[in-house]
């Protein structure tokens, strides 16, 4: 567990001195928290925007609680959407930390050294692995509250703040955000382990945030609406695939591979 | 304490590593000699269980390769070739970093030992990063005795150095050797394999020859003893050269170069002999060729 502590430390020791992640981990979740508080503070007593409703998919109108008149379910389904953009940080700012864990160390020549020591390789990619996904999980779950607490000074209305903070989205972010995160460390320490240059790491990590534009893309076309059912299920998924991710991350890190044919 | 049977890396169709079969006992100084490929740096991955062997086994300090790694990383250290450090962070807080990885009981202490024993000690908060290459080298051997290995591999540590900083570190790895700990040096330098070495590999990817620095000179060269005469005649050279103990003799000036296997005991009737046929000797001496000579004779052999 110290060994673990020890490269959790050594990884925020390192990671924060570097401003692109500085970035990625302060001012993504502040402006990703902004959009949605934004569209609130910009439609404070706006009425006219009933006509707005027919631009809404079919499905949103039916999820829309039947006491909220057209203006606020149009409201509801606006910060919704960008709710699906705030599902962005759990991936983009794991990634970040992670992409660089590994072929930072490769670049620096410091892996061999470290991977001389006894620690095991289960330990090395806990360590690592929560170095990325704990700044991503506090980061994703502070923009939430900051954002619950904004929303809660802004509407007056109860019945469309309950709407905004529905059970899906507290799922979302309480338990897909987090599998979301082991999900994309795993995948970019795979890719850390793989590469040999730093922006390679990065750019092919930052795929992993292609499904998340995907099923917001998806929804604002009214392909579908994330419903309770559809976000547990996600979820579901989730816990499946990163199960399988761990098992790759641990078989395809091998001290003898990444030092000789990965260096 | 090292010993290898038949140790083996390949990697695809390239032998890196050849049946290498070695004893180094426990306090000596082993200097790994070889051309840039030769697989020196391999074989140091192999016995620090950074790599697994093709073919073969190994033993290090009591434990086998392969099946206690764990047990051989904690009871080794390893200074590699281009040892990198956390460049952001202080030299204090990257030994503090291994010292944890290590288990190391007095942390705090062991560093500062080790920070002062190397001159680092007032620097101990810079960052790395703004090390010369000198103090850099200087903090990764700290890094490689913080946890007080029984065995230490040591990867060119004073390439690159200036000769102040060169001398401190083979003043440094005397110091450690006088603790009895064994020690792996892999070196390009052979003025200081010579000096410090109590035995000698000299590897390509098969291990060419073992053996004391002095021995390797005896067995490559032969022992050279040379006579300064006051004048040098042919006649002498012939009368010498008619001796069956001797291997060789030449006239040089007026200087004549007898390579035979033990001056110590022969030398006596040589000096005896010229004293004898009337030459006058104004010095005699062994000619030492160097560890330099030595290794490009057997490489070009090889």
């Amino acid at each position: 567990m110290n060994k673990i502590k020890t490269i959790v430390g050594k990884e925020w020791s390192e990671v924060f001195r570097n401003r692109l992640v500085l970035f990625t981990v302060a001012f993504l979740p502040l402006i990703m928290t902004a959009i949605p508080l934004g569209i609130l503070f910009a439609m404070r007593g706006e009425t006219g925007i009933e006509a707005a409703t027919s631009d809404m998919p079919e499905q949103f109108n039916v999820m829309c609680p039947a006491d909220l008149n057209g203006g606020e379910c149009f409201q509801v389904y606006l910060v919704s959407q960008f709710m699906l953009m705030f599902m962005i940080l759990p991936l983009a700012i794991p990634a970040t930390i992670a992409a660089y864990s590994i072929v930072g160390e490769k670049v620096t020549h410091s892996l061999e050294p470290l991977l001389a020591t006894p620690i095991t390789t289960i330990e090395l990619l806990i360590g690592k692995s929560l170095a990325a996904v704990i700044p991503a999980i506090v980061a994703t779950w502070a923009g939430f509250a900051i954002y619950a607490i904004g929303a809660w000074l802004m509407i007056t209305n109860k019945t469309v703040y309950a709407a905004l903070l529905d059970s899906r989205w507290l799922i979302a972010i309480i338990l897909v955000g987090p599998l979301m995160a082991i999900l994309a460390v795993t995948f970019s320490l795979m890719v850390s382990s793989r590469v040999n240059d730093p922006r390679t790491a990065e750019q092919i990590s930052s795929l992993m945030i292609i499904p998340v534009l995907a099923v917001f893309f998806g929804q604002v076309s009214g392909l579908f609406i994330l419903n309770r059912q559809l976000i547990i299920l996600a979820a579901l998924i989730l816990i499946i695939v990163d199960g399988v991710m761990v098992y790759l991350a641990v078989r395809v890190f091998q001290r003898e591979v990444i030092l000789t044919r990965w260096k | 304490m090292i010993s290898t049977q038949n140790l083996t890396k390949q990697f695809g169709t390239v032998k890196a590593v050849e049946d290498l079969s070695l004893e180094i006992p426990e306090g000596q100084v082993f200097g790994f000699l070889g051309p840039n490929g030769a697989g020196k740096t391999t074989t140091v991955r192999l016995l620090t269980c950074l790599i697994a062997p093709t073919n073969g086994t190994a033993r290090v300090n009591g434990f086998t390769i392969g099946v206690d790694d764990t047990e051989i990383r904690r009871s080794v250290g390893v200074l590699t070739e281009t040892p990198g450090m956390y460049d952001n962070l202080s030299a204090e807080r990257n030994l503090s970093i291994y010292a944890s990885l290590y288990e190391v009981k007095d942390p705090k202490g062991q560093i500062e030992k080790y920070l002062r024993l190397l001159g680092l000690w007032e620097r101990r908060n810079d960052p790395a990063g703004a090390f010369s290459k000198g103090m850099k080298q200087k903090l990764a051997i700290a890094r490689a005795l913080l946890h007080e290995p029984r065995t230490v591999f040591l990867d060119e540590p004073t390439s690159a150095l200036d000769p102040e900083a060169a001398h401190l570190v083979r003043e440094f790895i005397l110091e450690i050797k006088k603790q009895g700990r064994t020690i792996f040096l892999c070196t390009h330098n052979l003025d200081e394999a010579d000096r410090l070495c109590d035995r000698i590999g000299v590897f390509k990817t098969q291990m060419l020859v073992v053996d004391s620095p002095e021995r390797l000179r005896s067995q490559v060269f032969g022992r050279k003893v040379v006579f300064h005469l006051q004048r040098a005649e042919e006649a002498l050279v012939e009368g010498i050269q008619a001796m069956s103990f001797i291997k060789e003799a030449r006239q040089v000036d007026n200087k004549i170069l007898v390579t035979l296997d033990d001056p110590e005991i022969h030398n006596p009737e040589l000096v005896r002999y010229l004293v004898g046929q009337g030459a006058e000797i104004q010095f005699v001496g062994e000619l030492r060729h160097s560890l330099e000579d030595v290794y490009l004779q057997l490489i070009k052999n090889s």
